[in-house]
């Protein structure tokens, strides 16, 4: 049966269901958040005490990974300098791209008008590591350290060689805006498991490499056509965590229940007055909002974790709004059963100076990202949690502007591209496809952004081609009408 | 079994799909659910055979599967294939019909829909099917796409309910249901309604009183006229056109650097303000700058055509963005004025809708002339990238003589739409894309609707003119069925997005295609048309659902009682304001910065970009929400959690959701303390009152109801619980007065100004002082 229709039907229930109601609206209220199914007498165990429901009664089969955190690296990082090791371009430093490596491949009108496009070699060295033997740049010695962890893709590509379109691909399946996010998709598919928290949280952070150099858009956690309880939700360093989460000054905690226990107590006598079952679940908002004005700045307090801990994410991890204190922060939204949990690092756009600049952007991601492989496996976390960690495109294997002995530029390459996977489900010590020795083509095992979302989705139990929300007649997809599950990677 | 059936014997036996569709789970599989007596095949046929035969068996020739198609009378009653013995539908004979073998196959090879697509087809639907087939498979068109005629108004039982004919088109549905209407509203509730929906304010206390007060019989008919003449209306009615236009005060990608478009939205107020026929309004946005010696207001309304976002981003190919723009005229075009989902040709033939990708892009060949950039430079350039105008001040205060900030300017400039004297030749573009160039089109209308006459240029201008004539069976459908929605919540095609195959079935036919009529034959007379509805009984009655209503239309599709959701965004804000007197009652003039927290746009936005919001001070703070900046990169927060429009792409149809995140701010946000506070302290100072009458006062002005003795004393509790906490208190009282810009009397009673403010927010967080009811 369709699911728009189950939908509509359940909402119809649910409406039914709650008019006939008249008293003790407020406790049946917590139990029926956002949970229409309980309402239905469909509860499952699983379900009672979680959140958003998803629109899936259960996973298209069993999944592997129950939570992800997308460290996601906006700008576009330079595999040729971080996990695609390509000696060639040492020995040919200077020499012209040969046409028949570039093979009329657009170029971004950045160069495009370059009379010249010199191979620039890496000014940095790779070693293997690792049982498998895996290459990694000397710039992220901590990542290297967990080789045995890491799934590599070397030969992701994408459609898109401009940043907007590229992330917002990423992001959402699509060039364009408008459509849902990864998170808003998961939320409506596998709901929330927590009632405390949001389901899909965001943080961001800013890197040295390119300070300021960068923007991001709120449509990347947006939820497009879906309802709005699926939207990412920014979590902010600094006193108001979420946005409006605080108390206006002078208001205290006790302060705030005593209103709301009266704002309730005019809420049921509304729905005595008009029947109406949006009030029940207006009754119901509000106190989830009120968890969450602890639960979040409860999660946000790190001054509970041990100073073993800052050590293990390094320096930054003291500094609120960095990138390894959000690592550290995700790796709290997962032991409180959130979802999906979105970083992004803005700063990976080495158009120039790319060798002092993307010294500081992996300084700033390298330890944080390999501390919370290691520290969810301590926990026991990364068996059920997938981390994944990844830009919108790869760089040039020429120079962006002039070639010198020390310094050089990328510009913008969507042919391939390098991101890691680890835990929930992906081969663990196993790099996956190949590129050309010039690092610009692909010559083993594409793996499409398309792809990309359609292993992701099923690492989570979901068949891509099965989780759909009719919008204008049309039934959408994250992956539109594309992608392949990259069957190879999986555990 | 006669082919040919009355179209009002037909309609007076569809049960709407909410009555039809009542299983309740997937597992238990569908409840028992009666076949009608007649079969429709507009309402009841096609929209199975689109949702789940299409793809393969549609309009596409590309994707068409075994040669069959189920989309034209031809394809679907001919033989199939070789083998001249076969068909897929046999009107009057079902066992001969393979259609029905093939639904219900347990081959897995040869059931359709294959199991590979995900979709499968009930038994419910089947026997619907077969019934259809059994009574002769009568083939009729899309209903969307044949002219609207003027049905004849029915008989109904009551006639002394009925106001005017749509009252009698909604009773003949009820009557066949058997549900009653609901009676009218209180004079409160119906004030509030109509306010609301004519000028986006709440009632004032002294105008509720003047209408209880009001015994004359055209009481009511006397308020909608005096709301329809504020200036208040122009604004209310250009949210939505905002939202359909995606009007921004940004570019939208990347960088996402300011522009200045805000004229063109001021201009739109105006037309609405003067009631400009739909028809005008329509030709002078689409083509304003192709009528004779245009006027600077004709060519104002063309920006309509240039809201789009435009890219600044370094390293963009121009051309490729100089075709989505293109391509985003012809979506909104399609969208907003033809409730055609045009994007779906772009790439292909359309999956649904006899649009192939040829009419795509003849319809983008009419928008494709503008000598505009791809990628448009950074610096004051960007403000008003080409084509465009520059007006003197002048001109400007002929024009739009209302807004006051002019005299602040040197001049204005702001982006117009121009065509270039030789055309830039379009082509069908393969997949789409900007530089897969196939066969050249040159401009036209959809093939498969009534085609432009010969007289018509073939350019804007002509396009606008095919629009509005009264051969297009689409123009006043969609436009009246938007003007129902903003009324009633729900169009009367729940989809305003979407006339086509896909699209939801209108619940009142008949009644769609009157108003839509009426509306032509009006003069395309917008508050004409508005007032109509307003008068007749439907919209006037109560709109309490009983249990039976509940069980029986949830959704209020049968209109057994009036209109009842949460307002939108914009005037959750603006009650707010407007009651707590706080509101700056300023028409037009440039976009402004209310409260927003702090640093959120530096976060995510680059040095080039907008990063710093300065909150403005003064009436600029308390303007009404549709003047609030909009960054499309980052809108206003608190404006998307109540689910405003991000402006991105054309949008005829907000959500109405309620979530946590809406809580929090109706809470928090200084806006809300700070109108509670204004509100609180003129309540405090007018020592007239009892704090009884005060609280009862405070009440009814947000809810434009009184409390009832259960709500008073509910509010006397906060008022009471409050007192005692800010007593004493003083640290914590100065805090949360502090909240907002505006200044107090700190020479009264504090503590209580404090409680009395709780007590105001208390309010605004009730239910009914978010909606419309």
């Amino acid at each position: 049966m369709e699911k728009e229709l189950l939908e509509f039907n359940c909402s119809l229930n649910r409406r039914h269901f709650l008019s006939k109601m008249s008293v003790g609206i407020g406790s049946l209220a917590l139990a029926s958040l956002l949970n229409p199914k309980s309402l239905l007498g469909k509860e499952k165990e699983s379900n009672v005490a979680s959140g958003i429901t998803g629109i899936l009664d259960s996973p298209h089969f069993a999944p592997k990974a129950k939570r992800v955190i997308y460290l996601f690296q906006s700008g576009g990082p330079s595999h040729l300098e971080l996990f695609d090791y390509k000696p060639l371009l040492r020995e040919r430093n200077g020499e012209e791209l040969p046409d028949s490596v570039r093979n009329g491949q657009r170029l971004t009108g950045m160069t495009s008008g370059q009379d010249s496009f010199p191979l620039a070699g890496s000014q940095y060295d790779f070693q293997q590591h690792g049982k498998s033997g895996m290459w990694i740049s000397e710039l992220l010695p901590y990542t290297a350290k967990i080789a045995d962890e890491l799934c590599v893709i070397r030969s992701m590509y994408t459609e898109a060689i401009n940043h907007d379109p590229a992330i917002t691909f990423f992001q959402t399946g699509s060039q364009q805006p408008g459509r849902p996010s990864i998170g808003s998709w998961l939320s409506y598919g596998l709901g929330s498991m927590n009632e405390n928290l949001p389901g899909f949280c965001v943080l961001l952070s800013r890197g040295t490499g390119r300070p300021q150099g960068q923007p991001l858009y709120s449509r990347l956690w947006g939820n497009g056509f879906l309802h709005s309880l699926h939207q990412g939700v920014q979590f902010r360093s600094g006193k108001d965590p979420v946005l409006y989460l605080k108390n206006p000054p002078g208001v205290s905690r006790t302060d705030r229940r005593q209103m709301l226990n009266s704002l309730t107590q005019l809420n049921e006598i509304s729905h005595q007055k008009f029947g109406d079952p949006e009030i029940v679940s207006r009754i119901a908002q509000y106190e989830m909002a009120y968890r969450m004005q602890t639960s979040v700045p409860e999660t946000m307090d790190l001054s509970s974790e041990p100073e073993s801990v800052f050590r293990m994410y390094g320096p930054d991890s003291v500094v609120p709004g960095t990138f390894a204190a959000n690592c550290l922060l995700a790796r709290r939204l997962i032991e409180r059963d959130v979802r999906f949990i979105q970083l992004y690092h803005m700063g990976w756009d080495q158009h120039e100076s790319l060798p002092s600049q993307i010294a500081g952007q992996a300084r700033d991601v390298d330890q944080a990202s390999a501390a919370l492989v290691l520290d969810l496996k301590q926990r026991g976390l990364l068996d059920d949690t997938l981390v994944i960690w990844g830009g919108e495109f790869g760089r040039t294997n020429y120079s962006q502007g002039k070639l010198t002995k020390t310094n050089y530029g990328r510009d913008h390459h969507p042919r391939c591209f390098s991101i890691w996977m680890a835990g929930g489900g992906v081969k663990a010590g196993f790099t996956y496809g190949k590129t050309d020795e010039f690092g610009y083509n692909i010559v083993e095992n594409p793996v499409h952004v398309h792809d990309f979302h359609a292993t992701l989705l099923h690492l989570l139990g979901i068949d891509h081609e099965k989780l759909v929300f009719k919008h204008q007649g049309r039934r959408f997809r994250l992956t539109d009408v594309h992608g392949h599950i990259v069957k190879d990677i999986l555990a | 079994m006669p082919r040919i059936i009355n179209v009002l014997l037909v309609t007076s036996l569809i049960l709407i799909p909410a009555l039809i569709l009542t299983s309740c789970s997937s597992e238990s599989g569908p409840r028992q659910k009666q076949i009608p007596d007649i079969v429709d095949f507009n309402f009841h046929i096609k929209p199975i055979l689109s949702d789940r035969c299409f793809t393969c068996h549609g309009p596409d020739a590309n994707t068409r599967e075994a040669g069959l198609r189920l989309d034209t009378e031809d394809g679907a009653f001919a033989a199939l294939g070789e083998d001249k013995d076969h068909h897929a539908i046999v009107p009057g004979i079902p066992d001969s019909s393979t259609i029905l073998d093939r639904l219900t196959t347990d081959n897995p090879d040869e059931i359709m829909p294959p199991p590979a697509s995900n979709l499968t087809v009930t038994e419910y639907e089947v026997a619907l099917i077969r019934r259809w087939i059994e009574q002769g498979a009568q083939w009729k068109k899309h209903w969307a796409f044949t002219k609207p005629e003027r049905p004849e108004v029915p008989a109904i039982n009551n006639p002394d309910w009925a106001n005017n004919p749509i009252d009698n088109f909604v009773a003949r549905r009820l009557q066949q249901e058997s549900l009653q209407p609901s009676p009218e509203a209180s004079p409160e509730v119906l004030l509030r309604r109509a306010k609301f929906d004519i000028t986006g304010l709440p009632p004032t206390i002294e105008e509720l009183d003047a209408f209880l007060n009001d015994e004359s019989p055209d009481a009511y008919e006397k308020a909608l006229d005096r709301f329809f003449a504020s200036p208040d209306y122009g604004e209310n009615m250009a949210i939505d056109w905002l939202d359909a236009s995606r009007y921004a005060d940004s570019h939208g990608y990347q960088d996402d650097l300011e522009r200045t478009m805000w004229p063109w939205r001021d201009w739109v107020i105006k037309a609405f303000n003067e009631n400009m026929p739909y028809d005008k309004f329509v030709k002078w946005q689409l083509a304003g700058d192709l009528l004779p010696e245009p006027s600077m207001e004709q060519l104002l309304a063309t920006g309509f055509n240039r809201n789009h976002k435009i890219t600044q981003e370094g390293g963009v190919i121009d051309e490729e963005y100089r075709v989505e723009y293109v391509a985003d005229r012809t979506h909104t075009t399609g969208t907003i004025f033809l409730g055609l989902t045009m994007e779906c040709a772009r790439c292909h033939d359309h999956k649904y809708d006899p649009l192939t990708q040829k009419d795509y892009f003849e319809m983008f060949a009419f928008f494709n002339n503008v000598p505009e950039q791809g990628v448009i430079p950074y610096g004051d350039e960007s403000k008003a990238p080409k084509p465009k105008i520059k007006m003197s001040v002048d001109d400007a205060s002929r024009m739009l003589p209302f807004i006051t900030e002019l005299k602040d300017l040197d001049s204005l400039e702001f982006m117009i739409m121009e065509d270039m004297k030789e055309g830039r030749q379009a082509y069908i573009l393969g997949r789409g894309q900007y530089d897969n160039h196939q066969d050249s089109v040159s401009a036209g209308t959809p093939s498969f609707l009534p085609g432009m006459t010969d007289n018509l240029p073939r350019n804007r201008l002509g396009f606008a003119e095919w629009l509005i004539s009264p051969e297009n069976p689409l123009t006043a459908r969609v436009a009246v069925n938007r003007i129902w929605q903003s009324l009633f919540g729900t169009g009367i095609v729940s989809t305003p997005d979407d006339f086509g195959n896909q699209g939801a079935l209108p619940t009142h036919p008949e009644l769609l295609d009157w108003l839509a009529v009426e509306f032509r034959e009006s003069g395309w007379n917008v508050q004409g048309m508005q007032k109509l509805i307003m008068m007749s009984a439907v919209y006037r009655q109560k709109s309490v659902a009983s249990e039976e209503h509940l069980e029986r239309d949830p959704e209020n599709q049968l209109l057994a009682r009036g209109p009842r959701y949460r307002l939108p965004a914009e005037l959750i804000r603006d009650n707010a304001l407007a009651v707590s007197g706080l509101l700056v009652k300023k028409l037009g003039g440039p976009s402004v910065k209310p409260y927003q927290p702090e640093g959120l746009w530096a976060e995510t936005t680059s040095l080039q970009g907008l990063r710093r919001y300065v909150i403005d001070s003064g009436d600029k703070l308390y303007r009404k929400s549709l003047y609030t900046f909009w960054k499309r990169t980052l809108p206003p927060p608190a404006m998307m959690t109540f689910d405003a429009a991000a402006r991105d792409l054309c949008s005829v149809k907000r959500q109405k959701t309620s979530t946590p995140l809406q809580a929090l701010v109706l809470l928090n946000d200084p806006q809300i303390i700070e109108a509670s506070r204004v509100f609180a302290e003129k309540l405090l100072k007018n020592e007239a009152l009892e704090d009884t009458d005060k609280l009862k006062h405070a009440f009814r002005k947000i809810t434009s109801r009184l409390p009832d003795e259960q709500e008073t004393q509910l509010l006397h509790q906060i008022l009471a619980d409050n007192i005692e906490k800010f007593s004493g208190a003083e640290e914590d009282t100065k805090a949360f007065l502090a909240v907002g810009e505006a200044t107090y009397d700190e020479d009264q009673d504090l503590p209580k100004l404090a409680a009395l403010t709780v007590a105001v927010s208390a309010i605004f967080n009730t239910y009914e002082a978010v909606m419309k009811s």
